[in-house]
């Protein structure tokens, strides 16, 4: 096996996902799979060969230090579950 | 036991660019909650960022300043974490290929240099901002203003070289002259254009492999950084002296208390697995690109002391004072280019010039008294136009009114007495007037020769030229 039942649960937690117990068994066995199938890619010999980074063949793309015109408050806040004057409202966050 | 604090140091320095690092949205600071955002700050699905070129001539800047290789190619990370002031569920930073790499900084303590590295530089952009207002209703809410989601940022990383807070806040007050004299931040500690991080640890004196370290956030002054690192070595080290031991974690600076405290519960989030952006294309910097950034780099803090006291043959002290912020040293350096004598200059700038603006609380890019004005006040003063002490009163009404020196004497009748014969005249004046005091300092009483000087300056309301006095007054007394 190459993916644990622990680990499905602890990335389940880093993207802030509750998972039942049957969901993380099933997703164990898909992870396992879909690694396993990738990993044929470690048959081929990539010794001295750079990471790709990029699937692109193209580099530098600037924009110069202008300003565009903002969205506007009111556009920026129509798709928030909530707000309160010009602030999107949250759950209060604990520090 | 007695221990050996190591210190290293992250500091977040907001770049003074217009727009923000991927998008042209403006970074204007004050402005209404949420006014500056768009689909690509605001993490809009689709929404594709344009790196900003400005940030990373920036990054070349400070990386030249600090003695960094510039990497000829570096790539964009996403750091993936949950927090409601970060919309897109990430932050775009650089991981594996930072733009500069293995500087240094030079620093002074205790009149020892030491020198400090710099692990690496790379940039960033900025989170949004959590904001509790206590005008707001009361319950269980925090509000979100993204204007500052994605402004630009360099982090700023050292080498774990420290070995007390007072070498953490020189390191800290030199990469704040740099950043500040680059004309690539504003270096405002408050509003948070410059903030530091600090990893503390401890070891036992003499030992080699470092302790447990804590990660101190929210330090936002040098002087929280002295406390927060002084209360840190002070609890680390009765835990370890009562057996315990550090825990790697983050704390947060509490100012009201001096104190640090653990902010519980974030240990998991540091799994932020990084992987290259795709939607950010590879950086490559040229040669030719960092030899004209080179080029456009301003002399800085160090080279500017080295200057001032070589070539300009000013004391140590006026060459730490002048080239301690850049406004200072513009100003200095504009007035010596047309007043080429750099002490008066100095006495000047630092005295009369600096009290003023203090008391004002101006910048001196606001102050009255231009460059060119102080110049030529020096020159009245130098043809003797004027004599030293009037000088002061030309200058007090130059910073009041801003009007040309000259027209002021001019105005207020300050031309300094040069006649002889008039300086004669009330020297006869002041000597009959004072029979008792010429009698005992002919007796040997020289002391009152001052009480004289000042009588003679008095009756002349300020104006008769002192040197002439003195050697009219010396004469005369002679009998």
């Amino acid at each position: 096996m190459k993916i644990t039942r622990e680990q499905v649960e602890h990335v389940a937690k880093l993207a802030r996902l509750e998972l039942t117990e049957d969901e993380k068994a099933l997703f164990t066995g898909q992870l396992d799979g879909i690694l396993a199938y990738v990993d044929k890619l470690n048959e081929l010999n990539t010794d001295g060969i750079v990471p790709t980074s990029h699937a692109v063949p193209m580099e530098n793309a600037f924009r110069e230090d202008v300003v565009a015109a903002s969205i506007g408050i009111e556009k920026a806040l129509a798709n928030a579950p909530d707000r309160s004057e010009s602030f999107f409202r949250v759950p209060k966050v604990i520090e | 036991m007695k221990y050996q604090v190591v210190i290293g140091l992250e500091v977040h320095v907001q770049l003074l660019t217009n727009t923000k690092i991927f998008c042209g949205c403006s970074t204007r600071f004050g402005a209404e909650p949420n006014s500056q955002t768009c689909p690509v700050c605001l993490g809009l699905p689709g929404a594709l960022p344009v790196l900003n070129k400005k940030v990373v001539e920036y990054a070349i800047r400070a990386g030249l300043a600090t003695s960094c290789s510039i990497a000829p190619r570096s790539i964009f990370a996403r750091k993936n974490y949950f927090y409601p002031d970060l919309p897109k569920g990430y932050q775009i930073s650089q991981y594996e290929l930072p733009i500069c790499v293995d500087g240094r900084l030079d620093i002074e303590v205790d009149g020892e240099t030491k020198r400090i590295g710099i692990t690496r530089i790379h940039m960033e952009e900025d989170a949004g901002k959590l904001v509790h207002l206590e005008t707001m209703e009361a319950g269980e809410k925090s509000y979100v203003d993204l204007n500052r989601a994605c402004t630009p940022l360099l982090e700023v990383v050292s080498e774990p070289d420290m070995r007390s807070a007072d070498e953490a806040v020189a390191y800290l007050k030199k990469l704040h002259q740099i950043v500040t004299y680059l004309g690539i931040c504003d270096g405002n500690m408050e509003e948070g254009s410059f903030r530091c991080d600090a990893n503390v640890s401890l070891m036992p004196v003499g030992a080699e492999e470092f302790g447990t370290r804590a990660e101190l956030k929210n330090i936002n002054s040098f002087r929280f950084v002295k406390q927060a690192i002084e209360y840190e070595i002070e609890r680390q080290a009765e835990i370890l002296d009562e057996g315990g031991k550090v825990v790697q974690e983050t704390r947060l600076f509490d100012p009201a208390t001096g104190t640090t405290r653990s902010m519980r519960g974030k240990e998991e989030a540091h799994d932020y697995r990084y992987f290259p952006d795709p939607d950010l294309v590879p950086l490559v910097v040229s040669g030719d690109w960092i030899e004209e950034v080179r080029s456009s780099l301003p002399e800085l803090p160090d080279a500017k002391r080295q200057r001032y006291q070589a070539e300009l043959g000013l004391p140590e002290y006026d060459a730490e004072v002048l080239a301690a912020s850049r406004d200072i040293a513009d100003y200095f350096d504009a007035c010596v280019a047309l007043y080429p004598q750099a002490k008066p200059v100095s006495n000047w700038v630092m005295g009369e010039v600096l009290r003023a603006l203090k008391e004002d609380n101006r910048e001196f890019a606001d102050c009255p008294v231009t460059p060119r004005l102080l110049a030529e006040m020096l020159k009245l003063v130098e043809s003797g136009t004027i004599s030293g002490k009037i000088a002061k009163t030309v200058f007090d009404e130059m910073y009041k009114t801003g009007k040309e020196p000259a027209k002021i004497v001019e105005e207020k009748g300050l031309v300094q007495v040069s006649d002889t014969g008039a300086i004669e005249k009330i020297i006869d004046e002041v000597l009959t007037a004072n029979p008792d005091n010429v009698e005992q300092y002919r007796g040997g009483k020289e002391k009152l020769f001052g009480f004289f000087v000042g009588q003679v300056m008095k009756a002349s309301k300020g104006k008769a030229n002192p040197a002439l006095v003195n050697e009219i007054l010396l004469n005369k007394l002679k009998g």
